[in-house]
This record gives structure tokens, C-alpha cells and sequence, in this order.
């Protein structure tokens, strides 16, 4: 293992089942101490290429390592440093919730005690229950609690907070930042933009089995437009003309768009002088950033690529 | 009760959808086994003499009767050949409307399938009720089809009426326990293996009856198998005794909708008790004792108590032969020993086919770890996957080697008590430890399918079957040698086990080594699927 080396390096992956091309040349690196967003709309290809990743599948062609190792040959050595949450958590239901926990960490090599039990308080997880009495939410903090207890170099974390309500999704976030500050790496699979945002250093952006965008969120200056909703008391005149707006929608006193932050408080004014009645601004969804991106609707590339 | 089964069509629907192949080959295969059975046997026995002749050598034998009843007429054609079929084709018939009753009712419940339907208009007894539907259309389908199957090869109509119509009921009575074991178990793996306690226990009733003095004795009437002979078809018809089952099946069905009627969806009965907080596996060797454990102190039980029933009736092996001329017969021979000796093997040999569906069942919880989506989150820690499939597999192949040691045990504990002769408890212990690397071949064939057609795992069920029906009728059949050797139960020595039995046992062994190996093999280098 070497120190220097990206901790994950994926080349031109390639992954078929049947028909269906899975992974489609893919590439990700992920730096030692990052914490990486790895961005993509249901049926992208996150999760086959996370399970590539852990060993469970095999890739077809393509270069794959993990803390320079071969996931699939050298999986033992490579999982003793390795954490995974899966997306959907299955447990066995007549095991409570403490002893799944105990058993993933002696299995992945013991576990500290006193973390377990912050971890166990900070989720608010009652570990006497057993399995099958757990809500999806409460089977996906077991998942949590157990890998957040180890001491990986890696962790794997696949929608991790699609269970879990806001304040959870809180305590799991201060969770990633401690890993951070800690040196450890982190990749975070996620279909809310929002979520990989506040966490993540650089993001990768899946589209059909290929990475179409890789970096720093801050300069992807595309992904940083404001979605607008606005009513305003008169009819708006030469929007048009404002700089940096997009996909506009004008129906009368309503208006729909997207705007460059740098260019919002033109916008303001423009929508100030004709009265504003009501304002919604938010960042773009996956979705419409995938329809003003690349032009096709999240359902249509699902569809276009099964 | 009728607003709470709303929307039941629409699961029936759904139901007919998911199994109309499967459902459909079965029906018309167990109609198609009666009517070539049948249709052997009618060359076989042409005269009414060599049918008396037949009837009167499995009447006079012991370990017949315990494993088929009787010949209530010998006579008839159709009561010679149909016994086999009365008893453990009855069995077999109800083991597969009991896996549809669960199928639809447990199994859907579990992954939350049904959960996503109930979101719609339907009812809380809606699944149960379109199974009780599903169940009785295909039970009525199988009577009439088996009938004219039956009628087609050559026995005459009124009978083969009766007997399609007990195979029915018998069908039905089976589906409606499995409604029942489906609401007391929370997963429908223990809800298989409950109904197949109550099958293999009301089987070992009706043996325990028939070989009653006088005969048929109350246990035969305290089981659906026993009903299904005391209907006797071919021998008198007594169809008023078609009654008994369906009575029987309302009841089990109405036990249902009671039960479900008190329960949440994805619940058991029982309600769940808090357990403690931290935990002490550190092993998957340790989780999978502790998954597979309850299932296999259970099966430990029934192997004890059926042995000890079954080796308790060595001794009425004696009081069958009758007539003077066949007691004179097997006096000349070589005396009753001999007899003794094929009634305790044919146990035995029963009993190993039992063990290896234990073996089955236990080796297929690899594959059902494996769709759940648990395997995954262990393989992700420094667990290795041939050790991860170990843990199960080992389960499977220990198992099943105790339970053939307990049954041995009881068996000849129990036989050598009956007979007065502690020689006997050695020998048959022997007799079932020889059988363990047969049950091991068809245990291993389940690695082997998870290997290398994970979906098919499940197909080792219809291969166990298989071997068990190659095994009954390969010779009735008159089908090759090759083909009914392909069962690995045929190979394994039978009492007295002599040192002719140092081969099979070597080979099947290496034979179960290799078959295990290339499973592992193939899970080695396969995808993980679900």
C-alpha cells in the first residue's frame, strides 16, 4: 500500500449484466483524507460500482483499486481497513440490535466500547430490540453505528441517510466530519444534491455507468445556479435581459427560472420593481440539474440506458 | 369476515400469475405418476391370483405395511397397485400444497410484498383468502385429473374417482395446515418446516395404526394419510370417509383467519421480548449455530420420537405372517431375522431420505442469506466467502450426520426393546451411520446449484424428490439402471451392513468431497446476486 497513491483508483470500468451495460468506462479517484460525493440519479450505477469496489462483483474490464489493492483478489487484506453501509440494511430479526453490532465489530476487528456507546446515544438507537421490530431508519443506524465504531481507513457509505429522518441526518453528518478531521476517507454515494454538498470536499457525478463530472462543487459553477419561483403584483417586462438567467418560464405575474448566485440581485431588483408577492428560491434538484444539463429527464436516461 | 377479505380476486390473480407454471406442472406430474403407475401394474398382475399373491406379501411383511399400509382387498387391481401411492403418494401431494399455502400467504408477507398491496384497497384476510381459493381449485383440479388418469390406464371409474378425490382432500387438508403454520411462524422457512413436522408426523400415526392388532388401530384415524387409506379406494369405496378431511379443513382454515385476525402483518403470534444490548457472537461459525440452532433442536426431537415409534414395531414383524406357508417360507430362508433385518433397513433408508431433506433445508439458508441482502455487510468485513459459506454449510452436513446418529440410536434402542435383543441397537446405529455420505451427496448438491445457478438453488427440493420417487417407483416404472442409479439413496448400504459396505461409503463420500468443492469453487468466483 502505498502512501502517496489516490486511496481509490478506478479506470475505465466496465460492467454488464446481460443486456445491460451497469458501469460503462468508468473513473473515480478518491484522495486519502477526502471525503468524496459520489453523485448520480436512481439506477446510475453507484451501487454496482460500490460493490465492484467491495469485492462483491467483478468487473468485467477496467482497472479498480482500493488502498492500492485489487478488491476482488486481495478482498481479506483490503476489508480488514474497510467500512460499508449498505443502502438497504437487512439484519437478522432475531438478533437485537447491540449484538449485530458486536458481531460486525469483532468481525471487522473489535470495536471501541465507549465509541459504541456515544454512537449508540447519538443515534438514539435502543440496542435490546430485536431485528425485525427495527423501522428501516432504525435497521440503517445499526448499519451506521457498526461502521462508524470500527476503525477503517475506508469507509463506504451507499445512501446512507435514505432512512433517516432530519435531525438523524444531523448527527450523521457530524459523524463524517469527525472521520474527516481524523485523516480517514470517505465515499458517499447519494441522489440529493444537497446531502453530498455539505459534506463532501470533491464530488463525482454518474450518468449511466460514466463519471461526466468530477471536482470541487465550488467549480461547478453549472451545479450552483438558484432554482426561482417567484409572483409578482405586475406583469414582468425584458426578464430576458437579465445576465446569467435560465430555463425561463413565464406565465403572466409567475415566474420560473434558474439564476447565477453572482447575478441574483439583479434579479431581486428586477422582481422588486414589479412587486414581488411571493419568493421560493432553492438549490436545484438532481433532476432538474440533470434536465439543464444534459438535456434529458432523470426517467428518460434510466429508461435510454436499461 | 367478507369486508376484510376485499380485493382477494386481485390476489388471485396475482397468485395464478406467479405460479401457473409451477403450480400447473405439479398438478398434472402427480396426476401422470397415479396413472403410469397404474398403468404398469396392469401388465404386471394380470391374473386374480398373482394379485392375492401380491397383496398377501405386502400384508405379511411388517416394514411394508409401516411405510404403505395395507391391501384392503387383494383382489383388486387397483388396491395393489395404487398402495404406494395411497400412503406416500397422499404425503407428497399434500408436502406440495403445503409449500403453495405458505408460498402465498408467509412468504409474501416477508420480504413486504404484501405490504406494498395492502397500501392498495385490500383487506387483512384478503391473501389468505385467495389462497384458501387457489388451494381448493388446485386440490379439485388435481382429484379429477388424477381420476381420469387413473381411469385412462385401465381401473375402473368408480374407484379411480374415490382415490383422485382422497388424493383432493388429502391435498386440501395438507394446503390448509400450511394456511395455519404460515400465521404461527414469522418466517416462512419455520413455517415449511413446521407443516413438514405435521405431515411427518401424522405419516408415522397412521404406521403406528396399521400395524395395530386388530387393524386399522385409532391412530390411523387421527391422520389425514390414514383417512386418505381407510377411503379405500378400489376396496370398497367408502366415500363417506371423505368427510373427515374436509371437516378437518374448515376447521384448520377457520384456525387461520382467527389467528390472523389477531395479529399485525410480518408478525407472529408471539410478541417479541426485549433482548440484551450487547452481544457475544464473534464468529459467522457462531451466528450461524445461533440462526440454525431452534430449526435443528427441533428436527432432533422428531428424528427421536420417530425412531423410537418406528423401532417399536420391529416386533409386530412376527405377528404378520399369517398364513403357514409364508411363515414356512421364510423359516426355510434363513428365519424372521432376515425379515427383522429388512424392516429395520427400510426404516432406516426412510429416515436418511429425511435427514438429507434436513440437510436441503439447512444448506439452503446460503442461498436465502444470500437474497436478503445479509451476506453482503459480513463479506465486507474480514470475513472470507468460503468461510462465511462454511459456517452454514457445516451446519447442514453436521446436522444431518447427528440427526442420522439419533435416529440409530432410537431406532435400535427402541427396536432392540421391542424385539427383547440388545444386539440390534449396534447394528442399526451402524446401519444409519453408512447412510450419512448419501445424505451428504444430496446436501452437497445444494452448494453446488448455489455455486454456479444461484437461482436455481432452490431446485435441490425437486432433485431430493426426485430421488426419493426413483427410488419408489424406478422399478414399477421399469425405467434403466443408470437413471434410477443417479440417486445417491440407492447407494448406500443397507442392514446387515457387511464389509461390502466400505466402497459406496468411500465413494459417495469422495463423490459429496468433490460435488462440495466445485460449489465453492463456483461461489468463489461468483457475483453476489440477489
Amino acid at each position: 500500500m502505498s502512501d502517496s497513491g489516490p486511496v481509490i483508483d478506478v479506470r475505465g470500468l466496465v460492467k454488464t449484466f446481460g443486456s445491460t451495460r451497469a458501469l460503462d468506462g468508468l473513473d473515480l479517484r478518491v484522495e486519502r483524507g477526502e471525503v468524496h460525493g459520489f453523485l448520480g440519479p436512481n439506477g446510475a450505477g453507484k451501487t454496482t460500482a460500490l460493490r465492484v469496489l467491495l469485492g462483491s462483483v467483478r468487473a468485467d474490464s477496467g482497472h479498480a483499486r482500493v488502498l492500492g489493492r485489487d478488491p476482488w483478489r486481495d478482498i481479506t487484506a483490503l476489508h480488514a481497513q474497510l467500512a460499508y453501509v449498505p443502502g438497504d440494511v437487512a439484519l437478522w430479526p432475531n438478533l437485537t440490535g447491540g449484538e449485530v453490532i458486536d458481531l460486525l465489530g469483532r468481525l471487522q476487528g473489535g470495536h471501541d466500547p465507549a465509541r459504541r456507546a456515544r454512537l449508540l446515544e447519538m443515534f438514539e438507537l435502543d440496542p435490546t430490540k430485536k431485528s425485525r421490530s427495527y423501522s428501516k431508519g432504525n435497521r440503517q443506524k445499526v448499519a451506521l453505528v457498526a461502521a462508524l465504531a470500527s476503525h477503517a481507513e475506508v469507509y463506504l457509505f451507499d445512501e446512507p441517510t435514505s432512512g433517516l429522518d432530519p435531525l438523524m441526518e444531523e448527527q450523521f453528518r457530524r459523524c463524517v466530519h469527525e472521520l474527516k478531521a481524523d485523516g480517514r476517507t470517505v465515499l458517499l454515494s447519494s441522489h440529493i444534491l444537497s446531502e453530498a454538498e455539505a459534506l463532501s470536499d470533491r464530488i463525482s457525478i454518474i450518468r449511466a455507468g460514466v463519471v461526466v463530472e468530477t471536482g470541487a462543487l465550488s467549480d461547478m459553477r453549472h451545479l450552483q445556479r438558484l432554482a426561482i419561483s417567484a409572483e409578482t403584483e405586475h406583469e414582468l417586462h425584458g426578464i430576458t435581459d437579465v445576465p446569467g438567467l435560465g430555463d425561463i418560464v413565464l406565465e403572466g405575474n409567475h415566474l420560473r427560472c434558474s439564476v447565477e448566485p453572482a447575478h441574483l440581485a439583479e434579479l431581486l431588483s428586477h422582481l422588486t420593481a414589479a412587486g414581488i408577492k411571493t419568493l421560493e428560491s432553492h438549490p436545484p434538484t438532481l433532476e432538474q440539474l440533470f434536465l439543464s444539463h444534459y438535456g434529458v429527464t432523470v426517467d428518460e436516461d434510466a429508461t435510454a440506458h436499461a | 369476515m367478507p369486508e376484510q377479505s376485499a380485493g382477494w380476486a386481485t390476489t388471485l390473480r396475482l397468485a395464478l400469475r406467479r405460479d401457473r407454471i409451477m403450480l400447473t406442472s405439479w398438478v398434472i406430474g402427480l396426476a401422470a405418476t397415479a396413472g403410469l403407475s397404474a398403468a404398469a401394474t396392469v401388465d404386471l398382475y394380470p391374473t386374480e391370483e398373482s394379485r392375492v399373491a401380491a397383496a398377501d406379501t405386502i400384508n405379511s411383511s411388517a416394514a411394508v405395511v409401516a411405510l404403505y399400509g395395507r391391501v384392503y382387498d387383494p383382489t383388486s387391481l387397483g388396491a395393489v397397485s395404487m398402495i404406494k401411492l395411497t400412503a406416500l403418494g397422499a404425503a407428497i401431494v399434500g408436502i406440495v400444497m403445503l409449500f403453495v399455502a405458505i408460498r402465498h400467504t408467509r412468504g409474501d408477507e416477508e420480504p413486504g410484498r404484501l405490504e406494498l398491496l395492502t397500501g392498495g384497497r385490500l383487506g387483512r384476510q384478503a391473501p389468505l383468502t385467495s389462497t384458501v381459493v387457489l388451494v381448493s381449485g388446485a386440490s379439485a383440479a388435481l382429484a379429477l385429473l388424477t381420476a381420469a388418469a387413473n381411469t385412462a390406464a385401465g381401473l375402473p371409474w368408480q374407484g379411480s374417482l374415490a382415490f383422485g378425490l382422497g388424493w383432493g382432500v388429502t391435498a386440501l387438508v395438507y394446503g390448509a395446515v400450511g394456511c395455519v403454520t404460515a400465521q404461527l411462524s414469522e418466517s416462512s422457512r419455520n413455517a415449511r418446516g413446521l407443516g413438514l413436522g405435521v405431515i411427518a408426523a401424522t405419516y408415522a400415526l397412521r404406521a403406528v395404526g396399521d400395524l395395530a392388532d386388530p387393524t386399522p388401530g385409532a391412530m390411523s384415524w387421527l391422520s389425514p394419510v390414514g383417512w386418505n387409506q381407510q377411503l379405500r379406494a378400489y376396496a370398497g369405496d367408502r366415500r363417506w370417509v371423505l368427510v373427515l378431511p374436509l371437516l378437518a379443513s374448515v376447521g384448520l382454515v377457520l384456525t387461520a383467519y382467527a389467528m390472523r385476525s389477531r395479529r399485525d402483518l410480518g408478525a407472529g403470534l408471539r410478541a417479541d421480548r426485549p433482548g440484551p444490548s450487547a452481544g457475544s457472537l464473534g464468529s459467522v461459525g457462531g451466528l450461524s449455530w445461533r440462526l440454525q440452532s431452534r430449526v435443528f433442536l427441533a428436527w432432533a426431537v422428531g428424528f427421536v420420537v420417530f425412531g423410537a415409534i418406528l423401532g417399536s414395531l420391529a416386533s409386530s414383524v412376527d405377528k404378520l405372517l399369517t398364513s403357514p406357508a409364508m411363515r414356512d417360507f421364510f423359516e426355510k430362508i434363513g428365519g424372521t431375522a432376515g425379515l427383522v433385518d429388512v424392516f429395520l433397513g427400510a426404516e432406516v433408508a426412510i429416515i436418511a431420505a429425511v435427514a438429507a431433506a434436513y440437510g436441503v433445508s439447512a444448506a439452503e439458508r446460503l442461498r436465502s442469506e444470500e437474497v436478503e441482502g445479509r451476506v453482503e455487510p459480513l463479506l465486507a468485513t474480514s470475513t472470507t466467502r468460503v468461510r462465511w459459506a462454511s459456517s452454514h454449510y457445516a451446519v447442514a452436513l453436521s446436522g444431518s450426520a447427528a440427526l442420522m446418529v439419533l435416529a440409530g440410536l432410537s431406532i435400535g434402542a427402541s427396536a432392540s426393546a421391542s424385539l427383547g435383543d440388545w444386539s440390534q441397537l449396534g447394528r442399526v446405529l451402524v446401519a444409519a451411520l453408512v447412510q450419512v455420505p448419501a445424505v451428504w451427496v444430496v446436501t452437497s448438491l445444494v452448494l453446488l446449484l448455489f455455486g454456479w445457478l444461484p437461482r436455481f438453488t432452490v431446485a435441490a427440493w425437486g432433485l431430493l424428490v426426485s430421488f426419493v420417487l426413483l427410488g419408489e417407483f424406478g422399478a414399477l416404472w421399469k425405467l434403466p439402471e443408470w437413471l434410477r442409479d443417479v440417486s445417491p439413496l440407492r447407494h448406500a448400504p443397507t442392514l446387515p451392513v457387511t464389509s461390502s459396505a466400505v466402497l459406496p461409503v468411500v465413494v459417495l463420500t469422495l463423490v459429496a468431497a468433490l460435488v462440495s468443492a466445485a460449489g465453492y469453487l463456483g461461489w468463489h468466483r461468483r457475483d453476489l446476486t440477489n
